[in-house]
């Protein structure tokens, strides 16, 4: 049984079209991301999907309950770390813990047990009797984490996980994040507009734009939807005699001489460098310097998109988004 | 659907923040405490058509700033809701299987706690300024009435919140509400002796009712019958908690 199931999910409001019949799954244990830019509906996916926002058309199945039939079973076996600060500040950790716990209806030792654990698992239990308030914004954060795991979700969602925190505590969080998949076994569905967070922590990413999911694959398959990796030589003696040597191999997709230097496209550079050498080793031709670099993410979304992600204070229809996005979050 | 322990923990939530934030109570309490001290002792000696001389204008006071004092605590109950919404704790609050009606009613039920604490502070305040106390069974019947009086305006304030966004426009508007209720309500002077056009008004003031009702236990005196005080502010704290409940899921469930 998959962890979700969504079918041609879709969103208005009033003429605009946030979510565009959206499609997709994920399995049980998967770390899955929803990547895109601002305003591109991924929140409004996630709160149709926890239950907040009824959806225009369309079909979902969290942890197995359909979503227009069963909210109470969904909002009982998943947990949510929105975008925005939820926390009582007026609270302390521990106390935000116990009232979040005894709305799961979570029994008083069994509680006291899994406060424990989940402040442990983000290294809170020093400070959990200090109020919210005086809490920094990475704190606040790997509270409302500790805070979604402790009625043990079947599925976690988490938006924007990371927005505005600095990369140190991002990388903490990120590491928070995979030891909870991996010691849980909670399916994970967050989205992001990082691209680095998409690409180091999820099993599987949909890019997502204008509403639409535009592409779905693993990291490696979504970067892989490019060229290849660039090997760039600078070669001593003769160009076109390693040029033409290089290009009968299977594993180069193409060659572009460029004076002394040479850029070959190939798959795989890892596993075929040392056979560049044995080439140019075999034709007595010298390799001065050698540069590689591989495709990222963000090339990927270039491609596909034809833009760069765009920021908060990007173009005017942006802009526009990003009120229509506030207006329906109120 | 009403779920008990959903009920509980809100309640015990508003308790702990009421507790931790002290300098609350006491600007609560403050406004009500003045109004004891000079009104009720710079009128000590005033003399009103139509009121026994076995009563002084401090005894007639005194429900009525107790009325006042629920009338403004409960009212601005709608504004901690305000808060949760602004900082977000509200939308953790409604994605938890807990149902709705639970999480008005646990609303609802730590701020009618809060109100009672304060109004009973100040009773206590009156008696040391020389409040003469009824007996026992007068104020435990005093604080059902106080808990049906706050009921009330606390779901003025719930709806309110569940319209308006920010704090500004909030207190804005309860105060536009609150101030007029209570001049109207008779809580400083005998309704009687208003002119007949606002005399009717104050008719349609709930709060003129929880005085009178609040008078006829705790000084023996009342301007209507208490069985007709009791009649309305009952069928007034039930329609008003279906009110805000309506009013709370539609806004919320979207």
């Amino acid at each position: 049984m998959s962890a979700i199931i969504v079918k041609e999910l879709t969103k208005k409001f009033g003429e605009f079209t946030a979510v565009d019949s959206v499609s997709f799954s994920v399995e049980p244990g998967e770390l899955f991301g929803l990547l895109g830019p601002n305003g591109a509906g991924k929140t409004t996916i996630i709160n149709m999907l926890t239950t907040l926002l009824l959806p225009t058309a369309g079909d979902a199945e969290i942890a197995g309950y359909d979503l227009r039939r069963d909210p109470h079973e969904i909002r009982n076996n998943i947990g949510i770390i929105f975008q925005d600060p939820s926390l009582d500040i007026g609270l302390t950790g521990r106390e935000n813990l116990e009232f979040h716990a005894m709305m799961y209806n979570i029994g008083s030792d069994e509680r006291k047990k899994r406060i424990r654990e989940v402040l442990d698992v983000v290294g809170l239990a020093d400070k959990a009797d200090i109020l919210v308030e005086n809490y920094s914004g990475g704190m606040k954060r790997r509270l409302e984490i500790a805070r979604g795991l402790i009625h043990y979700p079947k599925v976690l969602f988490l938006d924007e996980p990371t927005l505005g925190l600095d990369a140190q505590t991002r990388r903490s969080i990120w590491d928070h994040i995979r030891n909870l998949n991996r010691n849980y076994g909670t399916s994970v569905i967050l989205t992001t507009h990082y691209m680095e967070e998409a690409d180091s922590l999820c099993d599987r990413i949909a890019i997502i734009d204008h509403g639409k999911i535009i592409a779905l694959d693993t990291p490696a398959g979504l970067k892989n939807r490019l060229r290849g990796d660039c090997v760039s030589l600078t070669i001593e003696g003769r160009v076109e005699l390693i040029a033409a040597a290089l290009g009968e191999k299977e594993w180069v997709r193409e060659i572009v001489p460029n004076g002394k230097t040479l850029d070959v496209i190939l798959s795989d550079y890892g596993k075929n460098i040392p056979s560049i050498f044995q080439t140019a080793g075999n034709l007595g031709i010298g390799i001065s310097s050698i540069n590689f670099s591989k495709p990222s993410l963000e090339d990927v979304f270039l491609r596909l998109t034809g833009s760069i992600i765009r920021e908060q204070e990007g173009s005017r229809q942006s802009a526009r988004r990003d009120r229509m996005r506030r207006r329906m979050l109120r | 659907m009403i779920q008990g322990r959903v009920v509980y923990v809100l309640w015990r939530r508003e308790m702990i923040k009421y507790f931790r934030a002290r300098s609350r109570i006491a600007g609560a309490i403050g406004m009500p405490a003045f109004m004891l001290i000079f009104q009720g002792m710079g009128f000590r000696r005033v003399e009103f058509p139509g009121l026994p001389e076995s009563i002084g204008y401090f005894q007639y006071l005194v429900p009525g700033i107790i009325g006042m004092t629920l009338l403004f605590t409960a009212a601005y109950a709608g504004m901690s809701v305000i808060m949760d919404k602004q900082f977000g704790f509200l939308k953790e609050v409604m994605v938890t299987p807990a149902s709705r009606v639970s999480i008005v009613l646990g609303m609802i039920s730590g701020s009618a706690t809060t109100s009672l604490i304060q109004a009973l502070i100040i009773m206590m305040m009156s008696v040391l300024l020389g409040f003469r106390l009824p007996v026992l069974p007068a104020i435990l019947s005093s604080v059902v009435i106080m808990v049906l009086i706050s009921m009330i305006f606390i779901n003025i304030g719930l709806i309110l919140s569940s319209v308006l966004k920010d704090f500004h426009g909030f207190s804005t508007v309860i105060n536009f509400i609150a101030f007029p209720l209570f001049l109207l309500s008779g809580a400083l002077f005998p309704v009687s002796n208003l002119p007949a056009p606002i005399k009717i008004l104050s008719y349609f003031d709930p709060l003129t009712y929880g005085v009178d009702a609040l008078r006829g236990v705790l000084i023996g005196h009342c301007e209507f019958s208490i069985v007709l005080d009791m009649f309305i502010l009952l069928t007034l704290s039930v329609l008003m908690v279906c009110t805000s409940s309506y009013f709370f899921r539609r806004a919320e469930s979207i």
